[in-house]
């Protein structure tokens, strides 16, 4: 037993200096450091995390291959190769805020890429911005990140959720969708309950007097729906709203095409796109759906789209949805800030400062469209966003999307200075929609 | 060991921390405000009592500094750790007579459903950002702020294990008190240490008020390392946390808890680093390594075998309730 205990104590020292060895900080070398987060595991790991992973890998092997289409064709960034470090986003923000600071200051990383989590931003923006370091958040949704505060080191490219419920209003405005009646059903938590209040208060202003019935707040992978069901079936309204996601939402679908709700009710769902591979034919023909963007098979049609989409299919087996387009219009974006940079600073790798410079207000062609980081003193992106209506192709056994629309990026967006609740309550004065 | 070896002790970590890497400092500003609380999870099991919702004095105490800081403008550090301390005791203080009544599991699921009615609460409250939470500014310590992030770092990691180190002395002389030594009689019949004249009622209560003041004061220095607070302080996972550190050191020795704490957080930064897609498994392996090698905690590692006796029926004790967690 003594023996033992002391080799356990032995063992324990060893790990413990073992540990401490590896802090040794790594030569410089000349690569591009690029710290990743997103989710790995948890709730989110399979719709949004996974995906946008799978997509930061292949971007980054086809740059430090040089093999992307113009004009992102020079190797990784401006000739410096990248180094990804992939860290999971799952932990709660407390975590998330520690695993920064060990990114920047243990493990040299040159700039902080990623984040889904609107609570994981919204913790690790300041952080960021004290010490003096570069971050690039890629999608979560919360607008209260720019209107909160101001950041300096802070970037977001993506455009905040907003859209996401405006442009799904004008879809519906568009395509002569009747609602007089609206039910809603949404997740007990920020995204959820901000969704709602900005669909709701869009609706109000294209739909006068539209009459909100049944409104049902769900909490968090809540998985079973049967008395929601119920309560949106009894009520039956012209249109049932949801932002649910990922397996919840198709857990919603699941039980309540058997009860009939997709007939009495026209389903609209703002962030869809990524459970139409899973669900397949069980996805009722005909639901208006949002992918935050003009993203998978909403996309148009380029090269650099045929790029993502061909080469991302043939390398995961599936073809890219949201997440993967948010993460690598991200690395696009850095990659033109950094080149962008290289021009002015005569082919040096760019300081933290150079390339912050060079963030601010740049626009940038990507998979989805054009992004242009005009909101927040330019440290905010605006984006193209499309919708549509699912049609199951039994031919290919995958959900195809039809009746497409785009809307312009200052159609469905705030524009600068302008909080974007008020906005939408103030009748989203100053859009340019086409 | 001596309270005035106790404090160079403290005296010494502080001043070890200019050598550590700037990274190291936050790190363990964090281990040592899990510590904080840990200890005070580690008071309360003295009476035979586990408590699952330790989220909620630390959320109470996140909160009150974080709302005070908003609303007033109260940015002094050692001020928001008084005030985290005040908001946690104070719920310790009104919470912990109710529930004194009850012991064993229906205690610990008492205080998880407590923590957990909180946690629903503050989801709701879109006004204090709901599941999101919101952002508070950089303290600062006696009128100075600290711009340079080494500094400031420092500062916060100076002024953990200070407070850290002063509540684990506060704890050893508690331990070794008349009231720290009924604690203990409790846990092994409250029923004859109510005939010696003495409530055990009140004892519990006591320690769940001082193990509640040291959670809020964690959820003080939560708050100043991360700057941002959401309804996730009050989880149950995030309580269920504290007590696997509190299981981890074992109840032994009260630097333990510090330790267990650091090793944790460490174990967690480098295998969510190496293995992005399997650190929880290699966290869970951990501690399932020390709950098999070192059954009475890391404490273990230094604390001789003369005090082996004294406190061998105690601990496998703490060692099946952090099991059944």
């Amino acid at each position: 037993m003594n023996r033992f205990r002391r080799a356990n104590r032995a063992a324990i020292l060893a790990s413990v200096a073992a540990s401490f060895a590896l802090v040794a900080p790594a030569a410089a070398q000349e690569t591009f450091k690029l710290g990743i987060v997103t989710f790995l595991s948890g709730p989110a790991a399979d719709s949004f995390g996974v995906p946008a992973r799978n997509g930061a890998q292949f971007v980054i092997d086809q740059l430090n291959k040089g093999a992307a289409p113009s004009p992102y064709e020079k190797v990784g960034f401006g000739g410096i190769k990248v180094e990804p470090v992939i860290i999971d986003e799952n932990g709660g923000a407390t975590k998330q805020v520690q695993e920064l600071r060990n990114l920047y200051q243990r493990d040299n990383v040159d700039v902080v890429l990623g984040y889904i989590g609107s609570g994981d931003c919204l913790a690790v923006a300041p952080i960021a911005e004290e010490l003096k370091k570069m971050l690039v958040l890629m999608d979560c949704g919360t607008p209260r990140i720019f209107e909160d505060a101001k950041y300096n080191y802070v970037f977001r490219t993506a455009a905040h959720a907003t859209m996401d419920n405006v442009g799904l209003i004008r879809y519906m405005k568009a395509k002569n969708i009747k609602m007089t009646t609206l039910s809603a059903i949404n997740q007990d938590y920020a995204w959820g309950q901000d969704s709602r209040a900005d669909f709701v208060a869009a609706a109000e202003q294209l739909y006068p007097g539209v009459k909100l019935q049944t409104d049902l707040l769900p909490k968090f992978g809540a998985g079973q729906y049967g008395t929601e069901i119920s309560a949106l079936v009894g009520a039956g309204s012209d249109v049932v709203y949801s932002s649910l996601w990922g397996g919840d939402l198709q857990a919603f679908v699941l039980q309540s095409a058997p009860r009939g709700l997709p007939k009495r009710s026209q389903l609209v769902f703002s962030a869809a796109d990524h459970v139409l591979p899973p669900l397949g034919d069980k996805m009722p023909d005909g639901t208006i759906i949002g992918a935050r963007g003009a993203y998978g098979l909403m996309s148009q049609k380029s090269p650099l789209n045929d790029w993502l989409f061909k080469g991302y299919e043939a390398a995961n087996g599936v073809y890219p949805v949201q997440a993967s387009y948010r993460m690598t219009q991200a690395i696009l974006g850095l990659k033109a800030a950094v080149e962008k940079a290289m021009a002015k600073n005569g082919g040096k790798k760019p300081s933290t400062d150079e390339m912050v410079a060079a963030m601010t207000g740049l626009e940038w062609q990507t998979p989805g469209g054009l992004i242009q980081m005009k909101l927040a003193d330019g440290h905010q992106a605006i984006q193209p966003i499309a919708f549509s209506r699912t049609k199951y192709n039994p031919d290919l056994k995958r959900v195809d999307l039809v009746d497409i629309q785009y809307f312009a990026a200052e159609c469905v967006n705030p524009p600068p200075g302008v909080k974007a609740i008020d906005w939408i309550k103030g009748g989203m004065q100053g859009a340019k929609c086409d | 060991m001596h309270p005035l070896v106790m404090i160079a002790l403290v005296a010494a970590v502080t001043l070890f921390g200019r050598a550590l890497p700037t990274w190291t400092l936050s790190l363990a500003t964090i281990a040592a405000s899990n510590a904080l609380i840990s200890l005070g999870i580690v008071v309360l099991a003295r009476t035979g009592n586990v408590s699952f919702g330790q989220g909620l004095f630390f959320a109470a105490g996140g909160y009150g500094v974080a709302l005070i800081a908003n609303a007033w403008g109260l940015t002094d550090a050692v001020a928001q750790v008084i005030v985290g301390a005040a908001c946690g005791g104070l719920l310790g203080l009104v919470i912990g007579p109710l529930i004194a009544r009850y012991s064993g599991i229906f205690f610990g699921m008492l205080t998880l459903a407590l923590s957990m009615v909180f946690y629903g609460a503050l989801v709701k409250t879109t006004a204090l950002g709901g599941s999101d939470g919101f952002n508070v500014g950089r303290p600062s310590l006696f009128g100075m702020s600290f711009t340079d992030p080494r500094e400031a770092d420092f500062m916060l990691y100076a002024v953990s294990v200070i407070v850290t180190g002063f509540a684990g002395i506060a704890a050893t002389i508690l331990f070794r008190s008349e009231f720290g030594l009924a604690s203990l009689a409790v846990r092994e019949n409250n029923l004859r240490v109510e005939y010696l004249g003495l409530s055990a009622n009140r004892i519990v209560s006591i320690n769940f008020a001082i193990a509640a003041v040291f959670a809020g004061a964690s959820g003080a220095f939560a708050l100043m390392a991360q700057r941002h607070i959401d309804p996730q302080f009050a989880y149950w996972t995030t309580s269920g946390e504290f007590v696997f550190v509190a299981v981890l050191a074992g109840n032994q020795s009260v630097a333990a808890v510090f330790v267990a704490s650091m090793a944790l957080e460490l174990v967690r930064s480098f295998s969510n680093l190496y293995l992005p897609n399997t650190w929880q498994l290699v966290l869970g392996i951990f501690l399932l390594g020390v709950i098999l090698f070192l059954p009475r905690g890391i404490g273990s590692l230094w604390i001789r075998d003369r005090r082996k006796r004294r406190t061998a029926a105690d601990v496998p004790l703490a060692a099946e309730r952090g099991a059944a967690s």
